[in-house]
């Protein structure tokens, strides 16, 4: 028996069954089917439990939203504190949380000036291209084949057709996409001028994070402003210390015109998200600050939890964790590529965004599996199923870094294992 | 102004110290892989840091905390920097070690993440001597002061961190407790990511120490008997006793506490401390000193490390201007005696014994509450009687002719100069000899059969860390900067005649 109190479970079958009847019925035979029957239970740090009390490290942290693991004392005593005096407050009014955090935020965001706040980040970057619109009077938004920015009306439209066409939602005439890392087909879709603004994730996350060729980002900045286009950075999976520096785009060297950032700012217990413009991207705010309206955007309690996130992230012994963990893990593929070649071929690294390479093409959903059963939950990428995520949050010690990499070395055996099995074995190139 | 605040208070909920002990992990993680050349290399480097700034660190310990002596704090800096490292710099603390007739292979594994208390009384001598002995050793310290020195330690700290990383040291390998208190410490204590403690405090911090669960060097309180017979050289001995407790106003622990005379000469060694700048209290200046010196709330914290002239003052009597200590006759040698107890300032009981055995009975007294397995000293030319003293007195070392706060610290014995003294098990502690490197780590041995027909292996040139699967770099720009050891002949012998000449001027004559 399961007890949580308001509600209780004689089994996982019968949350799994009930979940098919009354959630999700696709998502809970996904994982059913792809033998990850993993229905979360108790968490703290990067450990989490399924119901049967099967202990995983969270390699998956949901985008970076475990960032700082699960349940993070100092974020929950902080969020417990900031319910003793508030609620999610009224939008309409200024605010002592919105206006605390906002401050904060422009001070570690070199170059803007406004920090908007909505409970998503799908809407935050709905938020930023509306606000690309309006400062730029162009309709065009280019976004890259397999980006990925959200569901929202704006964000689902810059994304994978899967997500559009299903809900006859596709806008082919105002949303344009180029292949990634291709210049050339970025300046000929920007050459018609007519372009609002180009949204780029700073590393593609769900594409499984191919890394951005040298100073792709920074030219991409430039072929804007030769165009007269703005540059939004989404900084959803990127920011937050992940690249090394606080901001993705910081690590690249490039100024956005506008930023987002979400999943990692929420502490992974309140539902947050920011999207950062400058004096001309926000001058929307001055004809019109009711222009976008969001009733739990900015909500108070998250204030201070994003307020702790950031006083976190300033500290340097959680810099020099980030140094250390990238350095560990980065010795440690080089080895594994060298040591089991036939199935591990590289490794998609910065900082701690990672992502690991298979020779298979879908070797990253073996993968998964395999570490499932060994102890280590990581996703595979939903757009590259070659690509395996790996991203282990700015706080893990050496220790379960250590773990990680061990678990990875035992599952590896039966990463060939499944491999061999599947049903199409092409070798890589 | 608002009418009316939240008043949340947020202060308590922060975790600053988890995430030192995840980067100290790192940084051990890492140094443990380090050979000895770059071992040595970071040592020599934060210890030349450290000496230095030895005078303006003594100048802000004393401005801090209101203890000690500026010029003798800079002397204890300069010896605890370059003094600690010279002299354990020739032992192999890394290893791999080869022992062909016994057949043994040792390599040397770092205790890892150190947790180091340092006290009021010694702050910044103990932040360099911890730390050298740390790095030595390749473990990774973070440094816990007490809140009185907190300002002065940390600075220290920080200036040793970044000299470590500049010398090749992982990132993190020295850190420093900003905030001390007595819940964070409790907290650091038992954290299991802490490998080891080596608190340097009071009784009260290093009985916590081991209450903490985890691995801990403490050291208790001292509360040193000086023995002088009647075959000492009456007029050294009495220079060398004045000399040690104004060493830095008697703040080592140490320091001798009561002059147990033996009968024959006590009058004479009297009239000669008297003429070697002790001012010999009347019973009125004792009264008047015991109740300034204690209180129902133990030893007054403020007379900790003052100059013998202040504290007269305080007391309602004047000394003369070249007075450097306070002797304070006392005819019961019994606890209840508050003369009989350590005094961490230049105030010394003085009174006569019958002979060995009395000083014995005297001395064992003296420590039998506090104090035990410290420091003892004897002034005097007979071996029987010096070898009887030191087996029976409850402490580990005796130092003999020579003045007890320097002595028994290691500086001018070969006891190896310490700021932290192993009382053992009489003195509650796991360590019975002074702190050195050895206290910081073990070894892994690699141990054939002792048959002969078992042929030993060939270890000779392979380095155990550079395994082919290496798990964390070493920063590139350690590769082969390391000055070969004869460059370092002429530096090791100015540093030799440096610590040398100051040892001379701190001891008088040796
Ligand atoms: C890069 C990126 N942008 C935007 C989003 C959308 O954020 P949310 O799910 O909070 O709407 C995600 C979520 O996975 C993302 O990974």
């Amino acid at each position: 028996m399961f007890d949580y109190g308001m509600f209780k479970f004689s089994s996982k079958e019968e949350v799994i069954e009930k979940s098919i009847a009354y959630w999700n019925p696709g998502k809970t035979k996904f994982w059913r089917d792809s033998g990850i029957d993993l229905v979360i239970d108790k968490r703290e740090g990067y450990v989490i439990h399924d119901m049967d009390g099967k202990r995983l490290i969270d390699l998956h942290i949901n985008g970076g939203t475990f960032n700082f693991g699960h349940r993070n004392t100092e974020l929950i005593d902080t969020l417990k504190i900031a319910l003793d005096h508030f609620d999610i407050g009224n939008h309409w009014f200024p605010s002592v949380a919105r206006t605390a955090l906002a401050e904060a935020l422009v001070k570690v965001c070199p170059g803007f000036d406004y920090a908007f706040f909505t409970p998503g980040g799908a809407e935050a970057i709905d938020v930023a291209i509306k606000s690309a619109r309006y400062a730029t009077q162009r309709r065009k938004i280019i976004s890259i084949i397999k980006g990925y920015h959200g569901h929202s009306g704006l964000s689902m439209a810059t994304g994978d057709a899967r997500f559009s066409k299903i809900f006859l939602s596709d806008r082919p005439d105002e949303f344009i996409q180029v292949p990634f890392n291709d210049l050339a087909a970025m300046e000929r879709a920007l050459s018609s001028r007519d372009i609002a603004a180009v949204i780029l994730e700073t590393i593609p996350a769900t594409y499984g994070f191919p890394m951005p060729h040298d100073g792709y980002n920074q030219s991409v900045k430039a072929l804007c402003e030769q165009y007269g286009a703005l540059y939004i950075a989404d900084e959803v999976q990127t920011g937050l210390l992940r690249t090394g520096e606080m901001w993705g785009w910081q690590s690249y060297g490039v100024q956005p015109d506008i930023f987002v950032n979400a999943k990692g700012i929420s502490g992974g217990i309140y539902p947050f998200a920011i999207t950062m413009l400058t004096k001309r991207t926000g001058a929307w705010m001055e004809e019109d600050g009711a222009a976008h309206i969001s009733t739990s955007g900015g909500a108070e309690p998250g204030c201070f939890v994003a307020l702790k996130v950031l006083e976190i992230l300033k500290r340097p012994e959680v810099r020099a964790n980030v140094q250390y963990l990238t350095r560990y893990f980065g010795d440690a593929f080089r080895d594994m590529v060298q040591s089991d070649g036939d199935v591990i071929v590289g490794l998609r690294q910065k900082g701690v965004v990672m992502g690991v390479e298979f020779a298979h093409p879908e070797g990253a959903v073996h993968a998964s599996r395999a570490l499932y059963e060994n102890g280590v939950w990581a996703i595979f990428s939903s757009l590259d199923k070659r690509v395996l995520q790996f991203k282990p949050g700015v706080l893990m010690s050496y220790a379960l870094a250590e773990e990680v990499v061990d678990r990875f070395r035992v599952a590896l055996p039966r990463m060939r294992e499944l491999i061999a099995q599947a049903p199409s074995v092409r070798s890589a190139a | 102004m608002a009418t009316e605040t939240a008043k949340l208070n947020f202060t308590s909920h922060s975790d600053t110290h988890g995430a030192m002990l995840d980067r100290a992990r790192w940084a051990a993680t890492t140094f443990a892989r380090y050979d000895r050349a770059a071992t040595l290399k970071i040592a020599r480097a934060v210890a030349q840091a450290a000496h230095s700034q030895a005078a303006r660190y003594a100048e802000w310990a004393v401005r801090e905390t209101g203890f000690g002596v500026v010029g003798h704090k800079r002397l204890k800096n300069e010896l605890c920097s370059l003094g600690i490292f010279e002299t354990h710099k020739n032992t192999d603390w890394t290893g791999p070690t080869i022992d062909r007739d016994r057949k043994l292979v040792r390599i040397g594994r770092p205790a890892g993440v150190i947790l180091a208390l340092t006290p009021s009384t010694n702050p910044v001598a103990t932040v360099f001597f911890k730390t050298i002995l740390a790095l030595l050793t390749r473990n990774a310290i973070i440094i816990c002061p007490h809140p009185a020195a907190k300002a002065c330690c940390a600075d220290a700290a920080d200036l040793l961190a970044a000299e470590a990383v500049k010398a090749g040291a992982p990132d993190g390998v020295i850190q420093v407790v900003r905030e001390p208190s007595i819940p964070a410490l409790e907290g650091l204590m038992g954290d299991e990511r802490v490998d080891l403690v080596v608190a340097t405090g009071g009784p009260a911090v290093v009985r916590a120490a081991y209450r903490s669960g985890t691995p801990a060097l403490g050291v208790g309180p001292g509360n040193g008997p000086v023995y002088v017979d009647s075959s000492a050289d009456l007029t050294a001995a009495a220079a060398r006793i004045v000399e040690s407790k104004s060493f830095d106003n008697s703040i080592l622990c140490t320091n001798e506490s009561v002059v147990l005379a033996e009968n024959a000469i006590a009058d004479q060694l009297l009239n000669t401390l008297r003429a070697a700048g002790a001012h010999v209290c009347s019973p009125g200046e004792r009264e008047s000193l015991r109740a300034f010196l204690w209180s129902d709330k133990g030893f007054n914290v403020g007379a900790i490390g003052k100059d013998a002239a202040v504290i007269a003052r305080a007391c309602g009597f004047t000394i003369a201007g070249d007075a450097k200590i306070l002797l304070v006759p006392i005819d019961r040698l019994l606890p209840e005696e508050h003369f009989t107890r350590e005094k961490l300032c230049p105030v010394l009981g003085f009174a006569p014994v019958g002979g060995v055995d009395e000083a014995i009975r005297a001395a064992r007294s003296m420590t039998r509450k506090s104090g035990g397995g410290h420091s003892a000293a004897i002034h005097s030319q007979n071996e029987t009687t010096i070898m009887t003293y030191a087996a029976a007195v409850s402490a580990l070392r005796t130092v003999v002719n020579a003045p007890c706060s320097q002595g028994a610290a290691g500086f001018g014995t070969n006891l190896g100069p310490t700021m932290t003294i192993g009382t053992g098990f009489m003195g509650g502690s796991a360590l019975g000899e002074n702190l050195t490197p050895a206290s910081l780590m073990n070894w892994s041995s690699i141990a054939y059969p002792t048959d002969e027909r078992v042929p030993f292996g060939n270890f000779e040139g392979l380095t155990p860390w550079q395994t082919p699967n290496s798990i964390v770099s070493v920063p590139s720009q350690l590769a082969r900067s390391v000055p070969a050891l004869d460059e370092l002949a002429l530096l090791r012998e100015q540093i030799r005649s440096l610590v040398r000449d100051e040892l001379k001027s701190a001891l008088g004559r040796t």
